[in-house]
């Protein structure tokens, strides 16, 4: 009887006819929630309670830190009903955050407490949340430093490669000139024109740039030129008996046809672009998330390579992301698109 | 009414233009080997009539209508359209082809104004795209995709993809085929009170000798493939004809028969 009480005062205040299901309904909305701040408070235990095997100066906040997110995980998740959309969210999420939590806490003392994994190329939590808090500024400029290169050569590379791919998938004459071409360099790895690029281009920053747009560019031009070529002859016929011109034929028929295949070649041009773009910022370029990895590595600043690695994967998943958008912005039509 | 709004919002009606396919022969190389699939065939079409072909399937009938199109060029013979050779497709001659080949990538509304877009006079005429799809009673799908239509609707938005241009010569090309039997004979009387109003020629591909004789004032029966003519049949009923109609009655044991039907008949 006393459970039962229990769940309805806790169980969100949404009226329940039956009484039975209660405590399996409360259960599988809130106890997942109660028990992601059960292992987060267990993480900000660990942080606190036993004196750290190093000198790290950000254990005590990221403990704070740890509780304030098993409270907010606590009364998010049991509240959920009355914060709408946002306590919906958080209730999705809950059974990661438990996953989370259970793993920071046995990162955090198979590192800083018990140093089971050898120091110091194990470093803990707070080694690399004071990267984030202490240096700031340079990963900053290293973040902005490979955005920047990699946006531009991607954009050049998506660009050309777009382009040549709807010159050859149209003229028989474009096709015979650069069809050989593309069968020869395409499937070149970027990196291997390296050494020639660095050494031929003015400067390291131009030459990165060609890079990125060369591993950007075959895999956009091959499957766009795909894309047209595969474009059904049934869609021209349809458009030249109701008037269309070659243009239209072009722009408003093989184009929007092989959009599908163009963005499969952007996403694998983008996955070959990052490659490219460590690897050249790592040899070339002095700037960029890559070359803070070697000069992390330099001085064996094993917590700084681990918050540019993040930094690093938190950058490449959302461009990813972004292009996942924009193609189901331009894609519509399409039923039954991959969710990512 | 709907059928109205379209004939106001057209300025000029169209009238329709006459056709003369004149010993049209054509031929497919397949691995080297030549497929006859036309042998002289020479048919006479009159500006504004309604012309039905009926004929086995796979003897020709699609590949002709592409040659009247524009789309194929024939082996042998001529086609002019009002006395001009056909070398091109040109929007004076529009095809219902018997796929509906909607593009997916378009909403049904952009479907049906593709031809006025093609032709760069969108943008004065939007009107007439949204009378077009009144015609074919789609109007409340104008902004759906073509993946999100069944089969005869689909083939509905591409009647009305067609009708939206006003052209001279209207090719159809087994249209109604896919419609369910009450929305067929729907728009088998639309098809004909436009036809009346608008007065373009007609040449439509049907299977079926009922619809061919309840629409048409002329139908031709064609042979096995190579295709030449077998009968060229005038229909002189007044509009709208019933089905039950004795005349036709008798027309259309006559056709079955043409085709092959004897026995069952
Ligand atoms: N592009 C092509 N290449 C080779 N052969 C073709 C081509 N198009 C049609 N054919 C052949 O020409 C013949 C006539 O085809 P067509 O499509 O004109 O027939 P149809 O009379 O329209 O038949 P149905 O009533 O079944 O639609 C068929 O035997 C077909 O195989
Ligand atoms: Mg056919």
């Amino acid at each position: 009887m006393s459970t039962y009480s229990l769940s309805d005062g806790l169980a969100s205040g949404a009226p329940r006819t039956s009484r039975a299901p209660l405590l399996a309904t409360w259960i599988r909305e809130s106890g997942v929630g109660v028990l992601a701040s059960i292992t987060w408070s267990a993480f900000g235990l660990s942080c606190l309670w036993w004196e750290d095997v190093g000198d790290w100066s950000r254990t005590h906040s990221l403990g704070i830190a740890a509780f304030v997110i098993a409270a907010v995980a606590l009364f998010g998740t049991v509240g959920a009903d009355y914060l709408g959309s946002a306590g919906k969210a958080l209730r999705k999420r809950a059974p990661w955050l438990v996953a989370l939590g259970a793993f920071l806490t046995l990162w955090e003392v198979a590192t800083a407490k018990l140093a089971w994994l050898p120091l110091p190329f194990f470093p803990p939590p707070q080694a690399i949340i004071e990267v984030y808090t202490d240096d700031l500024p340079k990963l900053l400029d290293s973040v902005f430093a490979s955005v920047k290169l990699q946006l531009g050569g991607y954009l050049i590379g998506a660009t050309v490669g777009f382009l040549t791919g709807v010159s050859i998938g149209w003229s028989r004459a474009v096709g015979y000139w650069v069809h050989p071409v593309l069968r020869f360099i395409g499937p070149l790895p970027a990196t291997a024109w390296l050494p020639i690029a660095f050494f031929t281009f003015p400067s390291s920053w131009s030459a990165s740039t060609f890079l990125i747009a060369l591993a950007t560019g075959f895999p956009v031009t091959v499957l766009t030129w795909s894309g047209v070529a595969s474009v059904s002859n049934a869609y021209y016929d349809v458009a030249r008996t109701l008037g269309a011109k070659p243009s239209f034929l072009v722009l408003k028929v093989a184009i929007p046809a092989a959009l599908p295949h163009v963005f499969v070649g952007l996403f694998m041009g983008l996955g070959s672009s990052f490659a490219v773009l460590v690897v050249a910022e790592m040899i070339g370029v002095k700037a960029g998330l890559g070359w803070y990895l070697q000069w992390a590595q330099g001085w064996a600043a094993y917590a700084n390579m681990y918050a540019a690695l993040i930094v690093m994967s938190l950058l490449c998943s959302g461009a990813i992301t972004l292009l996942f958008s924009i193609r189901d912005r331009l894609l519509v039509w399409q039923k039954g698109t991959v969710k990512w | 009414m709907v059928a109205t709004a379209l004939a106001e919002a057209v300025t000029h009606p169209a009238a329709g233009a006459a056709l003369d396919i004149e010993q049209v022969s054509h031929a497919f190389d397949i691995d080297g080997i030549e497929l006859p699939v036309l042998s002289d065939v020479s048919i006479s079409v009159e500006p504004g009539e309604f012309v039905a072909l009926l004929g086995p399937s796979g003897c020709g009938k699609s590949t002709l209508l592409r040659l009247v199109a524009g789309l194929d060029k024939p082996k042998a013979g001529r086609l002019r359209e009002d006395e001009e050779r056909i070398k091109h497709p040109h929007p004076s001659r529009v095809v219902v082809f018997q796929d509906p080949t909607l593009f997916p990538w378009r909403s049904v509304w952009d479907n049906v104004a593709l031809g006025l877009e093609a032709q760069g006079i969108l943008k004065s005429q939007r009107q007439r795209v949204d009378d077009a799809l009144d015609l074919v009673g789609l109007s409340s799908f104008r902004n759906a995709y073509p993946h999100q239509l069944s089969g005869g609707m689909a083939q509905r938005v591409a009647l009305a993809r067609a009708l939206v241009n006003d052209p001279k010569i209207l090719i159809l090309d087994e249209p109604l085929g896919k419609l369910d039997s009450l929305t067929r004979i729907t728009m088998q009387a639309e098809l004909v009170s436009l036809w009346q109003r608008k007065a373009f020629t007609t040449l439509l591909v049907t299977h079926d000798a009922e619809e061919a004789l309840v629409l048409a004032n002329r139908v031709i029966v064609f042979s096995e493939r190579p295709a030449h003519v077998k009968a060229d049949i005038r229909v002189d009923r007044p509009y709208p004809r019933h089905r039950g109609d004795p005349y036709l009655a008798d027309l259309r044991r006559q056709i079955l028969g043409l085709l092959g039907l004897d026995a069952t008949w």
